[in-house]
């Protein structure tokens, strides 16, 4: 199985002994995350919308991955599957775009509590070997023929950016943002819910320790299943916003890359934590552009190299940084909590410290 | 029928790539229970390399063993100067270095040698004195190719002791290195055995599917499902999977699903061998102790 670090429970995000400061910040963060649109370009918007859209499709995969310790290579897959339904429910059925990523999140749910069934019996590696073949194979689905009067074919569907409802002076790309934010407040807080519940435990249990949840009478096969559509049913959502908030849906927008990088953006944000996944989106969305940027000062002929860049980004900061940053914070806490308690202890303190690292 | 036969035997011509590449996974997945998602990538630098060559003037032979050279030192450099940083880590993080190293190649090849689809140059005559018509002489040659590789693969394995050696280090790493095996150095020579090995791999593959930095993501995939099929803890077994999967692959396309599908195929393959037989057709069963 994975190899996922102990802390099991949320850790606070902010120091629960000064309210003050948590209220603060709280209230800094949604006066930021609102007022957003109104400061920047309509480009822009539409980038900050889909850091949101790519943090709702992480949550999911943590919830997966992080949470109950199976690895998905291939959620792009769900996002393809989530972001097809909306285009075809709202282009050729004429559904509204409400309804219809809600139908697309639960045909995705369906979908991934199928592909669950096979991964039951999937540990670790293998597991990432099937979502792997699952997410290089899903472009090629797409292009199938019989579904080019559903989906287009090649060339995909062009979907109309929906219209702010009741007059309200936003542009577009505005309202998608505002839906896009208020779809991602919902999903959050179900999930901060679920995994504080019974069955988050039951979740983080399984991947901690199969054999003892099931000893104690949790229902893995059950539990798995369901977790992986609950996954899946996340990132369908977020490939149904993607794809209001592109306008357009085809095969080559839900590549392996697309499946890569949102593994990648878990992995960076750290696995097992909810706000995580908000730095995982900043650097899935951004990241890219910047390697690019510094692609640019190479030369003309450097077209090709932000990937390259990028790569190499990845694999320094798994050197540096393999918990990711929810990871590092965490361990950066308790290197603040063991400064506190000060240096009466050293000796202690090292051994703990010692035992840390190597756990 | 006549049509049958043909399929089967141009199957088995694209399921000896594909053996090649399940070798190169199996390769490295033995000695470090790791599976390669780069491995493709690295094949296609490789061939690039070739390419080159072999615009260069040089002869295709000598191109071919020159570039088998080159990546086997590429895969050692690689284990020695990357993996190994990483040999503690958690399994998801190494996954992530081995995207981030795919990502690397994939553009590393687009940016030196262009994206625009190049052929590649096969070293089999048109005709062939042999030739019987059902397969051509580059996919006669390709299976030929494969067998040899397997053929010094495992007299490497069998005969050598630096072969007795590395099985050591992969079967039993802390006896081996009390009798005096350098075990980091074998997994190095592994990785590069395994770059050398999918090198020859993209090298009969770049003649049918042609040169572009994609072109071993869809053989990426089906050398994973031969491996597994096969066993991806056995070798040998991982190369008849291979051509299994190359014959499979074939008559699937050809009277199934159609050829635009195909990799779906793969995926098929995959899911349906974990799920009924998931240490693969030759593999050994794994037991875990609760």
């Amino acid at each position: 199985m994975i190899d996922v670090q102990a802390a099991s429970s949320p850790v606070p995000v902010v120091n629960p002994d000064s309210p003050a400061l948590r209220f603060g910040a709280i209230a800094v963060g949604v006066a930021c995350v609102v007022g957003l649109p109104f400061l920047v370009s309509s480009y822009h918007t539409a980038q900050f919308s889909q850091v949101v859209i790519y943090a709702i499709a992480l949550l999911g995969l943590n919830l997966l991955t992080g949470y109950n310790g199976q690895i998905s290579l291939g959620h792009g897959a769900f996002f393809a599957i989530g972001g097809y339904a909306t285009a075809i429910l709202t282009v050729k059925l004429g559904i509204g775009y409400g309804p219809a990523i809600v139908i697309g999140g639960i045909l995705c749910f369906v979908a991934g509590f199928a592909f669950g069934l096979p991964a039951l019996r999937l540990g670790g590696l293998y597991l990432a070997l099937a979502t792997f073949a699952l997410a290089l194979a899903t472009p090629q689905l797409l292009k199938f023929k019989a579904f080019d009067d559903w989906t287009g074919g090649v060339q995909g569907l062009l979907l109309k950016k929906p219209q702010a409802p009741l007059h309200l002076p936003l542009t577009r790309d505005q309202w998608l943002y505002f839906l896009c934010v208020f779809c991602a407040g919902l999903l959050f807080w179900a999930a901060t819910n679920l995994i504080n519940s019974r069955i988050g435990r039951a979740m983080i249990a399984i991947r901690d320790h199969p054999i003892a949840a099931e000893a104690m009478g949790i229902d893995t096969a059950l539990y798995k299943t369901t977790t992986f559509g609950v996954s899946a049913a996340y990132t369908g959502i977020a490939g149904g916003l993607a794809s209001l908030v592109v306008g357009f849906v085809s095969p080559d927008s839900f590549d392996l890359f697309l499946s890569l990088s949102l593994v990648v953006g878990i992995v960076v944000g750290g696995l097992a934590s909810i706000w995580g996944v908000v730095v995982g989106a900043l650097f899935i969305e951004f990241v890219p552009n910047y390697a690019d940027s510094i692609s640019d000062v190479l030369g003309e002929n450097a077209k090709a190299l932000p990937w390259a860049i990028y790569g190499i980004l990845l694999i320094l900061l798994m050197y540096a940084a393999p918990t990711g940053a929810a990871g590092t914070a965490r361990s950066l806490a308790r290197g603040i909590a063991h400064l506190r308690r000060g240096s009466t202890n050293v000796s202690l303190d090292r051994r703990a410290t010692g035992g840390d690292q190597t756990g | 029928m006549l049509g049958l036969v043909h399929q089967v035997l141009s199957g088995l011509a694209i399921g000896s790539i594909y053996a090649c590449v399940a070798l190169a996974v199996v390769m490295i997945y033995q000695a470090t229970h790791l599976v390669n998602f780069a491995q493709g990538e690295m094949a296609t630098f490789s061939t690039y390399i070739a390419w080159a060559l072999i615009e260069a003037g040089v002869p295709y032979w000598a191109a071919f063993f020159l570039t088998v050279g080159f990546s086997f030192l590429m895969g050692m450099a690689i284990e020695r100067l990357l993996i190994r940083r990483f040999d503690k880590a958690p399994v998801l993080a190494v996954v992530i270095v081995f995207i981030g190293m795919l990502v690397i190649f994939n553009s590393l090849t687009g940016w030196l040698f262009s994206y625009t689809i190049k052929s590649f140059a096969s070293p089999f005559p048109e005709k062939f004195a042999l030739g019987n018509g059902y397969m051509s002489p580059h996919e006669l040659g390709s299976v030929g190719v494969t067998l040899a590789v397997l053929a010094v693969v495992y007299a490497f394995f069998r005969f050598t002791p630096l072969g007795l050696a590395m099985r050591a280090a992969a079967q039993n790493p802390v006896s081996a290195r009390l009798v005096g095996i350098r075990v980091g150095y074998m997994l190095a020579i592994g990785w590069g055995l395994a770059a050398a090995i999918g090198a020859v791999a993209g090298m009969m593959a770049a003649p049918i599917v042609y040169l572009d930095p994609n072109m071993m993501s869809g053989v990426l995939l089906y050398g994973f499902a031969g491996a597994l099929l096969g066993g991806i803890d056995n070798p040998w077994g991982a190369a008849m999977g291979g051509f299994i999967v190359g014959v499979l692959e074939n008559i699937a396309g050809a009277y199934l699903v159609g050829e635009e599908i195909k990799l779906s195929v793969a995926l098929a393959i995959i899911i349906g061998v974990l799920v009924a037989k998931p240490s693969g057709l030759f593999g050994r069963v794994l037991v875990t102790r609760v």
